[in-house]
C-alpha cells in the first residue's frame, strides 16, 4: 500500500521499470491486495440483520412472542365525528338535516348553482350521451371532448394560456405541488394553509418553511435568511427551486392574502408563487376570477393557480391554470391526473354550464359580496364569540373569545351553539380538522357560509339566532 | 430492472433494505420453479402450495428473448443519440424548438425543470404522443367514437379535424362488466337522482355532505363485499393515498409489492411508516421480509414494530397477474400482520359472483383486514371504498383525511354504483349481472387463449381480464397503437416509465360488453398487425387446450 502512495510521484516509465524489476512474491502479494480491495469495494456493506446469531428456534420464539398493536385503536362511542349529520334529499338552500328542515348555512354552494335547473339540464344531457363513468385515466381513453372543452373554457375564463382538470378537488393542489417541488427544493408556506396544501408539501418532500399567517415581514425574514444561506453555497442555490404557497382566501381563517406585496417579494427574491383559490374562485373580483382580479394583478405574475370546482361551480373536481410552460408539465407529472380515472363527463358538463352562468351574470358576485358584508356586520358584538375573516369572505369563522379550559370543552360548547341553531332551522357546522395531523391547528370554530340564495331576512335571522344561541350556551 | 415510475420511487425511500435486488430480465419472474427442465425456454411456471388453492392458478411470464432484449436496448440507444443530436441542433437554432418557454421576466429564476427530466419527453415520448390521450366523444363502452386529430408538427400540437371516427372497438377502457352505458336502469336511476339532488355536494362528509344516498351506498357495499361495514370516497386514487396514513404511522412497517400502483406508494409514503418492497407476487420474498422484520425489529432503535401492513393489489394492471391471496393470507396469519388488499381492477371482474379476488379463491372476506377497491372500473362510475370490520370503518369515519377535508361523492355517481352493484348481486330481480360476470370470464379465457396460440408473449394470469401483450421495442409502441387505430381498434400501449424500459407492451382490457364477433375481429387484426410488426416473439407452441387445462393433481407441492 505504501508503495502505491510513493508510486504516485513516479513517472510512468519508472513505474513500468519497477514493475519488471519487482520480485515475483512481491507482485503476487500486491495482486492479492488489489483483489482484496476489489472484493471490499464490491461486497455488500455488511447488514446489521445478518450479525445476529439467532438460531431458527429462537427466531420462531421471537415471532411467536411478538404482539402487534391493533390495526386501529377503538373510537370512543361519543366521539363527535362518529355520528355524521344525515342529509336527506338535496343539500341545497333548504336542507333536511337529521330529519329537520333548515336553511343551509353550511355548504359551500356560494352561487347557488347546485340547484340550478340549467346546470342540471346540461348534466342530464351529458349523462344521456356519455353515461356516468369514464372507465379510464386521461391517457387511456379517459379524455372526453367535454374535458377538453372544460379546460379550454376555464383557461379562457381565467385568461390564462392553459388549464388542467383533476377529478377530485383535494387532489388538485396536493398533486400539483409535488409535480414541481422536489426533494431539496424550498417551499415557503403560510402556516394557516389548508390540509390539501400540507399533504402536497409532504408528498413533495421539500424543505418547508412556515411563515406566520399573512405576515409579510416574517416571510421576508425567511427569504433573507435563505439569501444569506445561498450566498454561502451558490452552486447549490443555482439548482434549488423556491416556491411560495398561499391561499387566496384562507379556508381556515377566512382571511385574504396580501397578494400585491407577495408579488413584490416574488421578483425581489426570485421565488415562484402557487396560489390556492378554492374559496376565492367564483367569489372575488368583478367577474369572479378570484383574487388576482380583486387586486387587479396580472395573472401571469402568479406561476400557478389551483382551485376546486366543488364550491362556487357546485360540481366535483378541481383545476390548475397558468402558462402552458408550467401547466403542461402536470399532464405527465401530476400524480392525481395521470393515475386517476378522469372526471365523470356529467360533472364536467355541470361545471361548463356553471361557468356559462357566471359569465352571463357578473352581478351575482356583487350580490354575494353584499350578503357577506351584511352577515359579517350582523354577527359583530356577540358576547363570547368573535368573527374571524374578511367582510367579503363567503365563509367566515366564529371563534370563542376565550377558551373554556380545553379544546374538547370548546368544541362541545360550540356544538351546543350549532345544535341550538339547527333546532331553530339554521343549518350550521363546525369547521372539522384532524387535530393530530394539522401542522398548525386552527382554534375550534363555527363556519358560517353565505350563498346568494339566502335572503336578507334569512341572513338576519341566522345572525340573531346565533346571537341568541351564544347567549344561552355561553353565558 | 426496476419500475422507475412506481416501485423504484419507494425503493428510494428504503434503498434495498430488504436485500432483494430487482429481478434482472434474464431471471425467472416471480421465482417460479420451472415445470420442465426445458433447454432455453420456459413457459407456464406452475404454482406450488397447491393445498391452499381451491382452483388452478396459471400465471405465465415468458422470458424476454435475448435477441429482442438486445435489439430493444439498441433501439433506445439510437433514439437517445438522435435525441442528443436534435437537442444540439435546437440549441444552435438549426431546428425550431417547439417547447413552451419560461416568461422573459422570470428567465433569471432557478429553472423549474431540470433538463434531463425533459429529455425523455422531448425526444422519445413526443414521437409517439398520438398514442395517448386520444379524445373520445361517446360512451366508453364496447365500441367508442373518437375525435379525429392530426398533427402537422410531429405531435407537438394537435388539431381536430372535426370528423369523428365511429365505432372503434374499445379494448382500452376498464369497462369490465359493461356498465359504461348511456341507457338502461343504471342511467335512468342516475338521471333521476341527478334531477333531484344536483351534481355536486359542496361539503365534506363530516360537515354537511353526508347524504342519505351515501349511507345507502355504504350499507350496500358492505353487504356486497361480505364485510361488517364500508365507507365510500370520491376518488379511487385518494382512497389509497388518504387512508393509508390514517392506519399506519411512524414505528409501523409497510410491506409493499414492487408493482403496486402509484396511489398505494403515495399513501405509504405519506403515512411516515417504514416501507420495504417485496418482489412482485413472490411469497418467499414476502415471508423473508416478514420474518426478518419481526425478529430484528425496527432499525437502530431495536424496538419491535408496532404493526406490519402488507399492501397488495387484486389484479396488477400492468402485468395482468392475480395476487396469490391464499398464500398471502396464510403468511399474514402466521406473522400476525395486517393485509390491505386493493381491488381496483379485480372487484366485479373476478370471482363467480363478481366479488373480487376473495370470491375468486373462495376465501373468507374477514381474513382480509382492509378491503379497498374502486368504483371506476367494473361499476362504470367513479370513486373508491374501504370495507372491513366495524371498528376499522368507525375509525376511518373519524380520522380519514377524505371524510374531513374532501367533498363527498356526487349523488348521481353514487346512484350509478348502487344500481350496478344491485345488478351484480341479482337484487334487481334479474340475472343480467351474473350473466355479465360469466361473459367476462369467458371472454377473458377465449381472448387470452387465442392470443397465445398466435404466438404472442402474453403476461399474467389466464383468468385476468387485463391482458398485456409484449411489444418490447420502443418503435413498436407507436406503430402498434397506430396500426390498430387504422383498423378501428382502440388499444392502450405503455412503455417506460410505467413499465421497465425494455418491457413495453400493449394492454387489452376485456369487457362483458364485447361480443364474440368483436373479439374475433380484434383478434384477426391483432394477428395481422402482429405479423406486420413481427410481434410473435413466443418461442413455445402452446397446444390449443380446453378451457380448463389442468386439474388439481398436476400441482406438485414443494417447499423450499
Amino acid at each position: 500500500m505504501a508503495a502505491a502512495g510513493v508510486g504516485q510521484q513516479w513517472v510512468l516509465v519508472e513505474m513500468v521499470q519497477a514493475f519488471y524489476e519487482a520480485p515475483t512474491y512481491h507482485l503476487i502479494l500486491e495482486g492479492i491486495l488489489i483483489l482484496w480491495i476489489i472484493r471490499l469495494l464490491f461486497s455488500k456493506t455488511y447488514k446489521l440483520q445478518e450479525r445476529s446469531d439467532l438460531t431458527p428456534k429462537e427466531k420462531e420464539e421471537l415471532i411467536e412472542e411478538w404482539q402487534p398493536e391493533p390495526l386501529v385503536p377503538p373510537v370512543p362511542k361519543d366521539h363527535p365525528a362518529l355520528n355524521y349529520n344525515i342529509v336527506s334529499g338535496p343539500p341545497t338552500h333548504i336542507i333536511t338535516v337529521n330529519g329537520k328542515e333548515c336553511i343551509n348555512f353550511a355548504s359551500f354552494n356560494f352561487l347557488g348553482l347546485l340547484d340550478n335547473e340549467n346546470v342540471k339540464t346540461a348534466a342530464q344531457a351529458s349523462l344521456k350521451k356519455y353515461g356516468v363513468g369514464t372507465c379510464g385515466p386521461r391517457g387511456f381513453y379517459g379524455t372526453f371532448d367535454v374535458h377538453l372543452e372544460l379546460e379550454e373554457r376555464l383557461a379562457k375564463f381565467m385568461r390564462t394560456e392553459e388549464a388542467i382538470i383533476y377529478s377530485y378537488g383535494f387532489a388538485t393542489i396536493a398533486s400539483a405541488i409535488p409535480a414541481y417541488s422536489k426533494r431539496g427544493d424550498i417551499v415557503f408556506v403560510d402556516e394557516a394553509a389548508c390540509f390539501a396544501i400540507q399533504k402536497g408539501l409532504q408528498a413533495s418532500r421539500s424543505n418547508i418553511k412556515l411563515f406566520k399567517h399573512n405576515d409579510m415581514a416574517d416571510l421576508e425574514r425567511l427569504l433573507k435568511e435563505q439569501e444569506t444561506e445561498d450566498q454561502k453555497n451558490p452552486r447549490k442555490a443555482r439548482v434549488t427551486r423556491r416556491f411560495i404557497v398561499v391561499e387566496g382566501l384562507y379556508m381556515n381563517t377566512g382571511d385574504i392574502c396580501p397578494l400585491p406585496e407577495l408579488i413584490k417579494l416574488k421578483y425581489k427574491y426570485k421565488v415562484r408563487i402557487f396560489l390556492e383559490e378554492s374559496l376565492s374562485f367564483g367569489v372575488l373580483g368583478e367577474h369572479g376570477r378570484g383574487i388576482t382580479e380583486h387586486f387587479g394583478i396580472n395573472i401571469d405574475d402568479i406561476d400557478l393557480i389551483s382551485a376546486n370546482m366543488e364550491n362556487s361551480l357546485a360540481s366535483i373536481g378541481g383545476f390548475c391554470c397558468g402558462r402552458s410552460f408550467i401547466i403542461d408539465h402536470q399532464r405527465l407529472s401530476g400524480q392525481g391526473y395521470c393515475f386517476s380515472a378522469s372526471l365523470p363527463p356529467l360533472l364536467a358538463a355541470a361545471a361548463i354550464e356553471a361557468l356559462n352562468i357566471m359569465e352571463d351574470n357578473p352581478g351575482i358576485f356583487q350580490t354575494l359580496r353584499a350578503k357577506c358584508e351584511r352577515i359579517h356586520k350582523a354577527l359583530q358584538g356577540i358576547s363570547g364569540l368573535k368573527v374571524v375573516g374578511e367582510t367579503f369572505s363567503p365563509a367566515l369563522h366564529l371563534q370563542l373569545e376565550e377558551s373554556h379550559g380545553s379544546r374538547e370543552n370548546d368544541v362541545k360548547l360550540l356544538k351546543r351553539v350549532v345544535d341550538y341553531c339547527m333546532n331553530s332551522g339554521i343549518a350550521l357546522t363546525q369547521a372539522c380538522y384532524l387535530e393530530k395531523e394539522e401542522k398548525c391547528l386552527p382554534p375550534p370554530s363555527i363556519r358560517v357560509v353565505v350563498t346568494v340564495e339566502q335572503t336578507e331576512q334569512e341572513l338576519d335571522k341566522a345572525a340573531s339566532l346565533i346571537k341568541e344561541a351564544a347567549q344561552s350556551v355561553l353565558n | 430492472m426496476e419500475r422507475p415510475g412506481r416501485a423504484a420511487a419507494v425503493a428510494g425511500a428504503q434503498p434495498r433494505a430488504n436485500g432483494c435486488s430487482g429481478a434482472g430480465h434474464g431471471t425467472l419472474r416471480n421465482g417460479y420453479v420451472r415445470r420442465f427442465p426445458a433447454p432455453d425456454t420456459q413457459v407456464d411456471h406452475i404454482v406450488h402450495n397447491g393445498g391452499l388453492y381451491k382452483r388452478p392458478f396459471n400465471e405465465a411470464f415468458e422470458e424476454t428473448p435475448m435477441l429482442v432484449a438486445v435489439l430493444t436496448y439498441v433501439g433506445y440507444g439510437v433514439l437517445t443519440l438522435f435525441g442528443y443530436l436534435r437537442d444540439f441542433m435546437r440549441q444552435w437554432k438549426i431546428e425550431k424548438c417547439q417547447n413552451a418557454t419560461e416568461r422573459e421576466e422570470q428567465k433569471d429564476f432557478v429553472p423549474l425543470y431540470q433538463d434531463f427530466e425533459n429529455f425523455y419527453t422531448r425526444n422519445l415520448y413526443m414521437r409517439i404522443r398520438d398514442s395517448w390521450n386520444r379524445p373520445i366523444c361517446s360512451v366508453p363502452g364496447a365500441k367508442v367514437d373518437m375525435m379525429e386529430r392530426v398533427s402537422h408538427d410531429y405531435n407537438w400540437t394537435f388539431t381536430y379535424t372535426g370528423r369523428v371516427i365511429k365505432d372503434i372497438i374499445n379494448m382500452g377502457s376498464y369497462n369490465y362488466l359493461g356498465f359504461a352505458q348511456n341507457t338502461g336502469t343504471c342511467q335512468e336511476a342516475a338521471a333521476k337522482v341527478l334531477s333531484q339532488y344536483g351534481a355536486g355536494v359542496c361539503s365534506s362528509r363530516q360537515e354537511m355532505g353526508n347524504l342519505d344516498k351515501h349511507e345507502e351506498l355504504e350499507k350496500l357495499v358492505a353487504r356486497f363485499l361480505g364485510v361488517e361495514s364500508a365507507m365510500a370516497y370520491g376518488m379511487g386514487f385518494a382512497t389509497n393515498s388518504m387512508n393509508i396514513p390514517a392506519l399506519v404511522g411512524k414505528g409501523c412497517l409497510i410491506l409493499s409489492d414492487e408493482l403496486n400502483h402509484a396511489s398505494l406508494v403515495l399513501g405509504a409514503r405519506l403515512s411516515g411508516a417504514t416501507i420495504r418492497i417485496f418482489k412482485h407476487n413472490n411469497m418467499q420474498s414476502l415471508e423473508k421480509l416478514l420474518k426478518d422484520a419481526i425478529v430484528h425489529g425496527q432499525p437502530r432503535t431495536r424496538r419491535p414494530w408496532k404493526k406490519i401492513l402488507i399492501l397488495v393489489e387484486g389484479i396488477y394492471s400492468m402485468e395482468g397477474s392475480i395476487v396469490r391471496l391464499p398464500e398471502v393470507i396464510a403468511l399474514k396469519k402466521k406473522y400476525k400482520s395486517y393485509l390491505y388488499l386493493d381491488e381496483a381492477h379485480s372487484i366485479g371482474a373476478l370471482g363467480p359472483s363478481g366479488r373480487g379476488v376473495v370470491d375468486y379463491f373462495g376465501l373468507n372476506p374477514e381474513d382480509v383486514d382492509i378491503m379497498m377497491g374502486t368504483f371506476t372500473k367494473s361499476f362504470g362510475a367513479a370513486g373508491g371504498y374501504i370495507g372491513g370490520k366495524k371498528e376499522l370503518i368507525d375509525y376511518l369515519r373519524t380520522y380519514s383525511h377524505s371524510a374531513v377535508y374532501a367533498t363527498s361523492m356526487s349523488p348521481p355517481v353514487v346512484e350509478q354504483i348502487i344500481t350496478s352493484v344491485k345488478c351484480i348481486m341479482g337484487e334487481d330481480g334479474t340475472i343480467v349481472g351474473k350473466a355479465r360476470v360469466q361473459q367476462l370470464a369467458e371472454n377473458t379465457r377465449y381472448f387470452r387463449r387465442r392470443l397465445k396460440e398466435m404466438g404472442f408473449i402474453i403476461y399474467g394470469n389466464e383468468d385476468s381480464p387485463v391482458v398485456p401483450l409484449m411489444l418490447y421495442m420502443p418503435a413498436k409502441i407507436g406503430a402498434f397503437g397506430r396500426e390498430m387505430l387504422k383498423r378501428n381498434i382502440g388499444v392502450v400501449v405503455v412503455g417506460f416509465p410505467a413499465t421497465p424500459i425494455i418491457e413495453s407492451r400493449a394492454r387489452f382490457c376485456l369487457s362483458a360488453a364485447h361480443t364474440k364477433e368483436m373479439l374475433d375481429r380484434a383478434l384477426k387484426e391483432i394477428d395481422e398487425v402482429g405479423d406486420l410488426l413481427q410481434l410473435k416473439y413466443s418461442r413455445h407452441r402452446l397446444v390449443p387446450l380446453l378451457d380448463r387445462p389442468f386439474d388439481e393433481t398436476t400441482y406438485e407441492e414443494t417447499e423450499d
